[in-house]
């Protein structure tokens, strides 16, 4: 097992710099999800974890051991990609084997360790069927399978379920998630799916145009976002932000609505507010038009606007609501439920 | 397209069968010529039906000196003339254009494309184009009257190394990752990977080359004066020419026929991995 370090790694493309200066320690036998929005280097960072691509600067160690200039195979990483990359003209076992193979394990040892994977994942029965005769799911347990037989030190993967339906992911998620804690081999996991990052990792590391911008447990990051991009991140419905002006222990709204605070800030600020955390109250201190309601069963959105202006406000509320359109309802925020950013460096105030 | 149009149906059955008239129709008259003896084959008309003298010209076309009066030799030695260098040369090129498609693909190099746009200009230098100077070479090199002189002009071949560039861009990289972190070295990848998956490329190929490289005509005949060199689809010329009596009908169509089977057979064995190699996009 392995702890993995990241020193001020950057990335660059000719030109232009897509990594900046990455830095983060990721202990033995950590789930480490990284997460973020489509092309801010998630993949990059991986890849260079893996020693596909090349360092530009900075360093990256696994078990306490530099790695920049070693190969792949021989940083004891296995690898899920996308497609799973399955070879397309070996049967599973091949496929799982030829790893090992190229490392002339003995035949016998090879056959056992592919007969225990195969029996971890439940692929026992398709060990001689071809990558094409296999549904998605399928093919993802042997693209698993294959990195299990390696017995490695960190496993990478790189958004493994999106090539699977909605149901089939959040029960592979869940495998995946047994099988590291099981197994207790460190991985990382990409992916732009925030919740997906939020139920597998034991810490997040959210990237932003090649910026590491927050890396902390789930909890932690939802609890306290630390800069308005990993508040909006994370979270579904997003954050509402609002502009407001900070006070001694309040801060005042545009429509100048006065919320507590137990900060005391000054000049522009945004507050930020979870949709789950309106509360409808007749006496709230925020009134909303109503513009459309989605009902989701077991809770209901209501979109609408500040009453009196067009800045966008979604609650949450639970279970199933009727409101009129157009109707102004009014809610106040939780307990605690404001979040309060600088409105230049959109850095948390805390 | 599925579509139920019987006057339509009718007609495009009326066409394939013109056209396969009009294309089976010289091979009949080829087999019957060669079923006939040399006399009845002077006559006019010609036949139309086969005659009962088959075994005889065949025996006496592969096995005895053929053409009577002539020096030509047997065409069995012929035969395996033509099988020798085509064989050579549908190998050669694609050993070839394997491994430097392989080179250009996944290899980076100084003036790699510069390397790339080297070997695609040879397209337009065919050895019809470069034949004197090709020539110059060969003799000087000693090969004249050899397999190898037959071949290995013909071997450097651009389309081939294009071919296998395209269908080893269509192979995702990941595939190429993922073999890096088994731990394959570039030649067990090549090996291991790239040759299975480019398996009916490479059959497809395989035949258009061997079909090439059979019907080679003016490089074979430029370089070849011993007759026991000789290929089969320059005798068939030679035997037109060579005999001072008219022409030998009856030896020259089933020498005819002799020199369609070996393409035949190398069509109709990779006809399924042909068709795959030319259609499929399964990667
Ligand atoms: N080979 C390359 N040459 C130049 N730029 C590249 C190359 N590979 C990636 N990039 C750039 O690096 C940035 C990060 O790419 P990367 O693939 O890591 O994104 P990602 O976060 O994985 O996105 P996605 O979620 O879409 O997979 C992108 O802006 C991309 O354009
Ligand atoms: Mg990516």
């Amino acid at each position: 097992m392995a702890t993995i370090n990241l020193d001020q790694l950057t990335k660059s493309y000719g030109p232009d710099e897509v990594l900046h200066h990455i830095s983060g320690d990721i202990n033995d036998s950590e789930f480490v999800v990284i997460v973020g929005p489509s092309g801010c280097g998630k993949s990059t960072l991986l890849r260079m974890i893996a020693g596909l691509e090349t360092v530009t600067s900075g360093e990256i160690s696994i078990g306490g051991k530099i790695v920049n200039e070693i190969e792949p195979a021989d940083r004891d990483i296995a690898m899920v990609f996308q497609n799973y990359a399955l070879y397309p003209h070996m049967s599973v076992r091949e496929n799982m084997a030829y790893g090992l193979k190229i490392r002339k394990t003995p035949k016998d040892e090879i056959t056992r360790r592919v007969n225990e994977a195969a029996d971890i994942l439940e692929i026992r029965e398709y060990l001689d069927r071809k990558p094409r005769q296999l549904s998605g799911g399928q093919r993802q347990r042997v693209a698993m399978g294959r990195a299990i037989v390696r017995d490695p030190q960190v496993f990478l993967f790189d958004e493994p379920l999106s090539n699977l339906d909605a149901k089939l992911r959040v029960q592979m998620r869940l495998e995946i998630r047994k099988l590291q804690k099981r197994l207790g081999v460190t991985s990382i996991y990409v992916t732009h799916d925030q919740v997906e990052a939020m139920t597998l990792g034991d810490r997040l590391m959210v990237l932003n145009a090649g910026y590491v911008e927050q890396f902390d447990t789930p909890i932690e990051l939802y609890e306290r976002p630390a800069s308005m991009f990993v508040a909006g991140f994370i979270g579904s419905p997003a954050m509402n932000f609002l502009t407001a002006t900070g006070g001694d222990g309040l801060v005042i709204l545009d429509n100048g609505t006065a919320l507590p605070t137990r900060l005391s800030t000054s000049g522009p600020v945004i507050a930020g507010i979870r949709p789950e955390h309106l509360i409808a109250e007749p006496e709230g201190v925020l009134p909303v038009r109503v513009e459309m309601l989605e009902q989701l069963g077991a809770n209901t959105l209501v979109h609408g606007v500040l009453d009196g202006s067009d800045i966008p406000i979604v609650a949450s509320v639970t279970g199933i609501q009727s409101l009129p359109v157009n109707d102004v309802v009014r809610f106040t925020p939780g307990p605690d439920a404001l979040h309060l950013f600088d409105a230049n460096t959109e850095r948390r105030l805390s | 397209m599925v579509e139920n149009r019987p006057l339509l149906t009718v007609i495009s059955h009326l066409i394939l069968l013109v056209g396969i008239l009009l294309i089976a129709l010289p091979i009949w008259i080829t087999f019957v010529a060669a079923t006939h003896d040399e006399a009845r084959m002077l006559q006019a008309p010609i036949p139309m039906l086969p005659g009962g003298y088959f075994w005889e010209n065949f025996k006496r076309t592969l096995f005895g000196s053929g053409l009577s009066g002539t020096e030509i030799a047997p065409v069995w030695r012929m035969l395996a003339n033509s099988l020798a260098m085509a064989m050579m040369i549908s190998l050669g090129k694609i050993s070839i254009s394997l491994i430097s498609a392989f080179a250009i693909v996944y290899f980076k190099f100084p003036f790699r494309m510069g390397f790339f746009w080297l070997i695609f200009i040879t397209l337009m230098l065919p050895v019809e184009v470069r034949i004197m100077p090709t020539f110059q070479v060969v003799a000087n090199l000693g090969m004249l009257n050899s397999y190898w002189g037959l071949s290995i002009p013909l071997i450097a071949s651009a389309t081939a190394t294009f071919m296998f560039r395209q269908v080893f861009l269509t192979i995702p990289d990941e595939m190429l990752e993922s073999a890096r972190i088994d731990g394959a070295s570039p030649m067990r990848f090549f090996w291991d990977i790239l040759i299975p998956l480019s398996r009916t490329n490479i059959a497809a190929l395989f035949v258009i080359l061997f079909i090439y490289g059979w019907n080679q005509y003016l490089w074979p005949l430029l370089i070849t004066t011993d007759a026991d060199m000789t290929t089969i689809v320059m005798s068939i010329k030679q035997m037109l020419e060579a005999a001072e009596q008219s022409p030998q009908w009856n030896v020259i169509m089933m020498t005819a026929l002799l020199a369609m089977i070996p393409p035949v057979f190398v069509v109709i064995s990779m006809q399924k991995l042909f068709v795959q190699g030319l259609t499929e996009t399964d990667k």
